[in-house]
């Protein structure tokens, strides 16, 4: 029996140079990542386990961008905690507001991601490494505090469950429709205990960034970690980052999985997840005429270039609705450049967006945007959960950054094409 | 053995809920404990006393990786969570810490909240209104970090030898 791309990243990986699909294996990953809220915790325990050395300083990355930049004393707090452990330990990879990111669009960019990769992240949304055919894996702050410790740590191996895409998406079909379908079928444990395998003859027509979308929010389907199949896009893309850590991997044509799905492309369309679920996907058209308050286009699985130009072709020369507030929010500082470059924050700003700079913000319900009791935001982010940015009386849409523009301009959930009838995925390639 | 007090609660209970996003910036047990399950139940942390136990259904403590969420329900007094299943991160921070989590279903459809419950927690053996429940065991590696009494305790062994 041949091996899944899962059991094949994680064996590169082992202690036993091997991995097996139930197995307990102990793995050393290239990259432990911590932020601003896990890395407290992480650094307390480093501190009661008696540590005064580290694995290796260079695989650890920090990055402050939860409270970032800090809210308040608490939070500046413990961004400094986390900034004088790097110190402390001489951990280079410390990165903060300015020259900066989301933690999960910051690594890509810095050649910290990339095939046959391991990533352990005190953070549930490690997983978007997938896209670049790595494995992304979300732990908790103590787990995370063994691995500088030891440099190892105990990893049982997931089954994995395939998906096969094909075909092409259609006008407004964004990475976001195809995790939110996928999430939908199988639910939010669909892939309890498992990993997510992306690949087939419609991954040609999904580029980096809406990869990432998919990738992202596996853990949104229970999924341990997610790999996507590596092919042109990824080389070019390491071409640029400079990773060349690992090797990478693809399937054998007899691995065992847990599941197969297909994904029709052709046939998805808009998906807005109602709350309180990001299982609870559904047709624009179903959830049309909702009043929305706040429209948020950012956070890790949606803040990209993609996502903003989605979002500056629906603004463009449009007013939003005057009950809104319109949040745009980078996922990195290079982002935010490229976007300035080609003159979106221009468009996004003159529509009446506030732009910020990378944070996670309000998407966990920290700070630059919380929504107040009776309020509801559609938002691209990846949790809808009850009370997730803010009061636990406020909803959150989870939709792409099409459908979300055309909201903050309709003051509404609404069809984009009412909106933006020249918009779409062919009309900005 | 006195009896403890059950706390019972559904399916895809998220960390969220347990601990809401705005206290992230907080990580002593101390601060923690006040807000456990803010999101989900205000009242909570009024009627919890110390020794009870919350059971849930499948998936408890999905999404966010918060070790937050585990450190609050420890700190409010919680001596163990039972379920029918939980998130891989949830369930993995649980141990690391010291909070004991059972996965047992046949409890979960047999009992309600405010129900008496006896636990003995070392064997993983329950008994509700004259119904006892035996929980699955843990595989000999987790097992291995209780015994240390948490994975701090457990570097440092491993750290001597």
């Amino acid at each position: 029996m041949g091996f899944t791309m899962t059991e094949k990243i994680f064996a590169v990986h082992a202690q036993s140079r091997q991995a097996r699909a139930g197995d307990i294996e102990i793995l050393t990953p290239d990259v432990v990542l911590l932020n601003d809220t896990s890395g407290t915790i992480t650094v307390e325990q480093l501190k009661k386990m008696g540590v005064d050395r580290l694995f290796d300083s260079e695989k650890v990355v920090l990055v402050a961008d939860h409270f970032s930049p800090p809210k308040d004393v608490t939070s500046a707090d413990a961004i400094n905690l986390l900034r004088g452990f790097g110190n402390k330990f001489g951990i280079k990879n410390f990165y903060e507001s300015g020259r900066h990111g989301i933690e999960h669009a910051l690594l890509p960019e810095l050649g910290k991601v990339g095939p046959g990769g391991l990533i352990f992240g005190a953070d549930s949304h490690t997983c978007t490494a997938g896209a670049l055919n790595a494995c992304g894996v979300g732990f908790g702050s103590t787990d995370l505090a063994g691995v500088i410790a030891t440099g190892e740590l105990w990893v049982k191996v997931p089954r994995s469950i395939r998906v096969d895409f094909v075909g092409q998406p259609g006008r407004f079909v964004t990475g976001k429709d195809i995790i939110l379908s996928l999430i939908a079928k199988i639910g939010v444990d669909g892939a309890l205990n498992a990993a997510l395998e992306f690949g087939g003859s419609g991954l040609a027509n999904l580029n980096i960034d809406e990869r990432m979308a998919i990738a992202n929010m596996a853990v949104e389907a229970g999924a341990d970690t997610c790999v996507f199949e590596y092919d042109e896009q990824v080389a070019q893309y390491i071409a640029q980052s400079g990773w060349a850590a690992r090797q990478p991997v693809m399937p054998d044509a007899d691995a065992d999985y847990l599941a197969r799905h297909t994904i029709d492309l052709q046939q998805l369309t808009p998906l807005v997840a109602v709350p309180p679920s990001p299982a609870n996907g559904l047709p624009v058209a179903q959830v049309a005429e909702t009043i929305v308050h706040q429209v948020y286009i950012g956070n890790c699985s949606n803040g990209t270039i993609t996502d903003l130009r989605q979002a500056a072709q629906v603004l463009k020369g449009q007013t939003i609705a005057p009950n809104v507030r319109l949040i745009v929010v980078p996922a990195t500082s290079a982002i935010y450049r490229q976007a300035a470059r080609e003159g979106l924050l221009e468009i996004l700003s003159a529509a009446g967006a506030g732009i910020s700079l990378p944070t996670c913000g309000a998407c966990f319900g920290g700070h630059m945007g919380i929504l107040a009791a009776g309020e509801a935001a559609i938002s691209t982010t990846n949790r809808n959960f009850r009370g997730r940015m803010g009061h636990a009386d406020a909803k959150v849409y989870l939709a792409n950054a099409w459908v979300a523009a055309a909201a903050a301009v309709a003051g509404k959930i609404v069809d984009p094409l009412t909106i933006a009838p020249l918009a779409g995925r062919k009309e900005l390639a | 053995m006195n009896g403890s007090t059950i706390h019972l609660y559904g399916a895809n209970i998220d960390t969220d809920v347990i601990l809401p996003g705005k206290y992230l910036n907080l990580y002593t047990p101390e601060e923690l404990g006040p807000h456990c399950l803010e999101g989900l139940d205000p009242s909570f942390i009024q009627r919890v006393r110390t020794g009870d136990v919350i059971i849930a259904g499948s998936n408890f403590g999905t999404g966010s990786s918060r070790e937050h969420a585990p450190i609050a329900i420890k700190a409010a007094g919680i001596s163990c969570i039972i379920a029918t299943s939980f998130a891989r991160i949830f369930y993995r921070n649980s141990i690391n810490i010291g909070l004991p989590v059972f996965e047992c279903a046949d409890i979960v459809a047999a009992v309600k909240s405010g129900d008496t419950i006896e636990a003995d927690i070392a064997k993983g053996l329950f008994t509700v209104n004259g119904a006892v429940f035996q929980a699955k065991p843990f595989p000999p590696y987790i097992q291995d970090i209780i015994n240390a009494g948490g994975l701090v305790p457990f570097v440092k062994m491993q750290k001597k030898t």
